[in-house]
């Protein structure tokens, strides 16, 4: 029977020849992922289940981001409960301040996720590793202390979506700009309960970066995972990274698709998603004028290198405009190393950013660029609820690097071109 | 059982930041949690919510971050039950992890208004509407998905599990 990428790898996973959308089956996963926010919780939960360890130390994956370094007392005790349990256990892949980062830009930069791999993690962008072949997805904190424990997971097997990019990129468009242009056609419920598979010559061409961040806004759609199938590309980063051996899966010619899609990227061009839901996009050229407060660049959807490199190509030799701050968030310790050796936290600094330590931060309206009432930011991050960075009356609209560089020259939403 | 209470009404795509904000989730306290429930969406809820009543909202409810704080605060606030079109995925399964009960019912959702008395009988998934006299039916829950129901949560169930493998 003909299967699709996702179903291959659930099956692989399930001991079983073949599964189909529907099915409730157990998968062996391959790594277990927590952060300060959520493993607090499913260390509690790991708790009552009345074994003695982890079912495999070095596939217990903590990385405190979120309100990492520690914001306040309360986040301080929340980061401690991981480290104590780190060494309880004696987790390989504990990540403290200095040598973290935002998981889902550390994981597989530090080669724990591979192609063909089930990864269950206890946030909601886990989605992320899809672009690299892998079937992840985000849960809760029980969920995550049951698979702590077993070293397994219970999953419905979803029907999948094809989405096929056709065409080419047009200058500034990246897969930022894919992502919100299909959660702006289909809506943020548009794929629930349902795989994302990524496909087409836009797709093939695009580097890893922009296929992470395709996958890892799948969720805002309401998928389980996004999901694009490994090739040369994929090969090329995982080679000299991957801690595992790794499977490449590609969907068979006749699997079966719930819907397939079709976009021409050629009509495509940088989008804007307008508060306060991730679907409510424009095109920029349609943004009208709309003056920012505050421009942030970074989080697990657009904190990586390839991210801060087109921002800082366009801050070179500019200023940030008077009426707003920049704040540049690096992905991880590696990224915020290699930016500074290609130059580039010098640009941002000499444009009148902030350089920051990585952290998810003001994404989720936990600090570093909380929003007063009133207040408009622009950010590459992926929500834009009532609240998300800060008050309920302050406002985020969600953008590439290239247009977050251009509105924080500028002091309001501007295309990319208007500064190049 | 049977669950009787007021409901709350609430529209489509209300995400895990409006149930319960980032800025409260340096702790995991359910009484803390619970202080600010619904607060974005309603800053009155917290204050005004009464141990039974209902959460009733339109489509995708619980959409967002996979913080089962959400649903440990609904839970916490003595919130009875959620009646919605649809749940978002992440939030469904934490829901019946931590033994909040939900509904999923579109019918039920289009047909309940603000301040409706409403009781549901929890084993059939049948809803009353006592208000307005209507009746609505709720999706039937999957078997497996029952059985964790009936262990009463994910860790009881998996606890189970590991000591029957013992």
């Amino acid at each position: 029977m003909p299967m699709t990428i996702t179903e291959k790898i659930l099956a692989a996973h399930a001991g079983v020849e073949a599964v189909k959308p529907g099915e409730l089956i157990n998968v062996r996963v391959d790594l277990a992922l927590g952060n300060d926010i959520t493993a607090p919780v499913a260390i509690r939960e790991f708790e009552r289940i009345g074994v003695e360890t982890v079912w495999d130390r070095e596939r217990v994956v903590l990385v405190p981001d979120h309100f990492v370094p520690n914001k306040d007392i309360k986040s301080a005790e929340q980061a401690k409960a991981l480290r104590e349990f780190a060494r309880k256990h004696r987790l390989t892949n504990y990540f403290e301040v200095g040598r973290m980062g935002i998981e889902h830009c550390l994981l597989p930069e530090q080669g724990l996720v591979a192609p063909g791999d089930i990864i269950i993690g206890a946030d909601s962008h886990t989605c992320t590793y899809g672009g690299l072949g892998a079937f992840s997805t985000g849960m809760g904190s029980t969920d995550l202390a049951a698979a702590m424990a077993l070293g397994e997971t219970w999953l419905k097997v979803p029907e999948s979506i094809k989405f096929v990019f056709k065409g080419e990129l047009q200058p500034w468009v990246s897969g930022k700009d894919l992502i919100l242009y299909t959660i702006g056609d289909i809506g943020v419920d548009g794929a629930l309960y349902q795989a994302m598979e990524f496909t087409g010559p836009v797709i093939e061409a695009m580097d890893m970066d922009g296929r992470l961040t395709i996958c890892n806004m799948a969720v805002e759609a309401g998928a389980k995972n996004g999901i694009i199938a490994p090739d040369e590309i994929t090969r090329r980063y995982v080679e000299g990274r991957a801690k595992r051996d790794y499977t490449f899966y590609n969907s068979d010619e006749g699997a079966t698709y719930a819907q397939v899609i079709e976009y021409d990227a050629d009509k495509i061009e940088p989008q804007v998603a307008f508060p306060h839901l991730p679907s409510n996009t424009r095109p920029v050229s349609q943004a009208g004028e709309v003056s920012l407060d505050q421009v942030v660049i970074g989080s697990c959807t657009n904190g990586r290198m390839e991210d801060l490199r087109v921002a800082a190509g366009l801050l070179k030799g500019r200023k940030v405009n008077d009426n707003l701050r920049l704040i540049v968030i690096p992905g991880t310790q590696d990224i915020y190393l290699q930016a500074m050796q290609e130059g580039l936290v010098e640009i941002f600094i000499k444009a009148g950013a902030a350089f920051s330590t990585p952290t998810c931060g003001p994404c989720l309206g936990g600090y570093m660029g909380i929003l007063a009432p009133g207040e408009r930011c622009l950010a590459t991050t992926n929500r834009n609820f009532v609240g998300r960075m800060g008050h309920p009356e302050s406002e985020v609209y969600l953008a590439n690097p290239a247009v977050a560089a251009a509105s924080a020259v500028l002091g309001r939403i501007a295309h990319p071109r208007e500064v190049a | 059982m049977k669950i009787e209470g007021k409901a709350w009404k609430f529209g489509a795509d209300i995400d895990t930041d409006a149930i319960i904000p980032a800025r409260y989730l340096n702790t995991s306290d359910p009484v803390e949690l619970a202080k600010h429930v619904m607060e974005d969406a309603d800053p009155g809820f917290p204050e005004r919510v009464k141990p039974g009543d209902l959460i009733v909202a339109d489509k995708n409810f619980g959409c967002g971050s996979s913080r089962e704080h959400a649903p440990i605060a609904i839970k916490a606030a003595g919130v009875s039950c959620v009646v919605a079109a649809t749940f978002a995925r992440i939030f469904y399964r934490n829901a019946f992890n931590i033994g909040l009960l939900i509904f999923e019912s579109p019918e039920a959702a289009a047909g309940i208004a603000d301040g409706d008395q409403v009781a549901v009988d929890v084993d059939s998934g049948t809803i009353t509407n006592l208000t307005k006299g209507e009746t609505y039916q709720a999706t039937a829950v999957p078997p497996f998905m029952q059985q964790i129901i009936a262990a009463g949560g994910l860790i009881n169930y998996v606890a189970e599990r590991v000591k029957n493998n013992a």
